[in-house]
């Protein structure tokens, strides 16, 4: 493992600037490096996420959403940060203080983690990992934890009812996105996310969301559903649960809960970008001039709008409803496209030819 | 130094799941004890991703800890289990425990110091799949899997649908009486079909018309 590194290091775009001269302490501070220079635009990146997420729903309302703090209200979401870090930590007399305190922290650092493998431009990821999308799918699936921890150690009925229904809703759907994922593999032939980006290379029209739009509309709602967002934000349910899980929580230990969940909701734009829309690859030719990460964060950028427009659209969901949808619906229909692309491409003869 | 570095992160994993592992025996509040079981699950993921097992260690934090144990710690949490009355059988029932556990022992001790394996099966223990190196893992395990283990492998996932299906019979009921939503039928309603206009003159009441649909 280390020594593949090593040699693997040295190749990618982080080594470039320091040459190839290879102690362990350099590669340790090289990584750390690396780590830095993705975790940092990504936590800017969630705080004008957060304010552009609530300026894209006042618009939908013709409201003016936040206009205050720095102009056009730009730094509203550091306002709100610098006002939770000065608030005080509140546990409450019964909870189970070590797991009430660490279920924030897991779920925050979960959301950060999956971000090891996303590449942002050719051999421009922290790990290019051989299964990097069952890695984003396994981290992903980590992340039910950390609410139902909270849930669980906040000894209230609220944050009790809210974790269960979010289990049981993460985990209903992530068997949709995994037959999802399955589709895109077949035609990728690879686990690997830069693999199933350069099967998109070329133009728009050779990206996975034309053959496969009735699946990457599975995978959005999904994908809704995974990072409990409106229509599917049951579990933080305010007029019944008041905010479910998160409701014993205040000043920092809420943040890490509110960052984690729209770094999460940022991983899956990526996620989609990357499986449909062809990652960092630009839609014609003649646009190749402009980086790669710039189309990736455009992609992202539409991948976000549309969980924005979703939330200022669609009603709330009722909880029987989303679990019907995700059982009796998403499941039976991605397993049956399973069958048909898998079908298609091995008797249409279009399987991918690298084995 | 870089053989130190990778035994350096093996002692680690390895020692969290032991570590873990006892915990889960121990620990005395159940959700502890599904919390430490989790740790001891993904530590073992990190040994598999340590001997080069990406595709099992992934398939573990998926299948195990994102599923398996997430249902687990469901049900510990919301059964109310007093361990108080769980323990008081402990003495009882600690022969048999001590029996099952040594009798566990000497099986893997004869496995490990006094087991001899044939010719042919010891070059295959050696390397289990003779595949070159530069397939990845998860090529390596398909093309086993779904070649020479075919028929293995379709029957467990036969026994493993079985299996679901029958606890789905044992544990449904058909409830009589239950006014279940059909959506079809709700969207297919019409206002003709749910209420009529009546003028009523006053004083006079009205007689319902016979009920629709």
């Amino acid at each position: 493992m280390v020594e593949a590194f090593f040699e693997w290091f040295p190749t990618t775009w982080l080594g470039l600037f320091f040459g190839i001269e290879q102690t362990a302490v350099f590669y340790f501070f090289a990584i750390v490096l690396m780590i830095l220079a993705v975790v940092l635009p990504l936590l800017i990146a969630v705080a004008f996420t957060v304010y552009f997420d609530r300026k894209i729903w006042a618009a939908v309302q013709m409201r003016r959403g936040p206009n205050v703090v720095g102009p056009f209200g730009l730094l509203q979401s550091f306002a709100d940060g610098l006002k939770l870090f000065l608030k005080e930590t509140i546990i409450p007399a019964g909870a189970n203080k070590v797991i009430f305190l660490i279920a924030p922290m897991i779920t925050f650092t979960l959301a950060l983690v999956s971000w090891a493998v996303i590449p942002f431009d050719e051999g421009m990821a922290i790990a290019d990992l051989n299964v990097g999308i069952l890695y984003v799918l396994a981290i992903s699936s980590l992340g039910v934890y950390g609410i139902i921890m909270s849930g669980w150690a906040s000894n209230s009925r609220y944050a009790f009812l809210g974790a269960l229904r979010s289990a049981a809703q993460m985990v209903s759907y992530e068997v949709s996105i995994g037959f999802v994922l399955v589709c895109v593999l077949i035609a990728a032939g690879s686990l690997n996310l830069s693999d199933i980006v350069d099967a998109q290379a070329g133009s728009v029209l050779n990206w996975y969301f034309i053959p496969f739009f009735p699946i990457y509309i599975i995978f959005f709602i999904s994908a809704l559903a995974e990072t409990n967002r409106p229509p599917f934000d049951l579990p933080e349910a305010e007029a019944e649960l008041v905010a479910g899980y998160q409701v014993e929580y205040s000043s920092m230990a809420f943040a890490l809960f509110f960052l984690g969940e729209y770094a999460n909701i940022l991983l899956m734009s990526a996620v989609m970008a990357i499986l449909f829309f062809g990652g960092w690859h630009s839609p014609f030719p003649f646009l190749d001039f402009i980086p790669g990460f710039i189309w990736l964060f455009i992609k992202i950028a539409f991948g976000f709008w549309l969980f924005a427009m979703v939330k200022a659209f669609v009603p709330r969901y009722r909880y029987d409803q989303l679990m019907r949808l995700g059982w009796k619906v998403f499941l039976p229909l991605s397993l049956f496209f399973v069958v048909f692309y898998a079908a298609i491409y091995v008797y249409g003869g279009f399987l991918p030819t690298n084995s | 130094m870089e053989l130190a570095l990778t035994d350096i992160i093996f002692y680690l994993f390895a020692g969290t799941t032991l570590a873990s592992g006892m915990l889960v025996i121990s620990a005395r509040n159940p959700v502890h004890s599904v919390l430490w079981l989790i740790l001891a699950f993904f530590s073992a993921a990190g040994l598999f991703v340590l001997m080069g097992a990406e595709f099992l260690a992934m398939l573990l934090v998926v299948v195990y800890v994102g599923a398996v144990a997430v249902l687990f710690l469901f049900v510990v949490m919301m059964l109310d289990i007093s361990f108080t009355e769980l323990r008081q059988g402990m003495m009882q029932h600690m022969p048999l425990g001590v029996l099952i556990g040594l009798i566990l022992l000497v099986e893997l001790a004869t496995l490990a110091f006094a087991w001899n394996f044939g010719d042919d099966v010891a070059k295959n223990a050696a390397s289990p799949a003779p595949i070159d190196a530069g397939v990845t893992n998860t090529e390596a395990l398909g093309a086993l899997l779904y070649t020479d283990y075919i028929f293995i492998f379709q029957t467990a996932g036969l026994i493993l649908l079985v299996a679901m299906i029958g606890a789905i019979v044992l544990t449904h009921r058909d409830r009589t009486g239950v006014r279940r939503q059909n959506i079809s039928a709700q969207v297919r309603r019409k206002p003709d079909d749910a209420f009529d206009l009546v003028d009523v003159e006053t004083g006079q009441g009205v007689t319902l018309p016979p009920k629709k649909g």
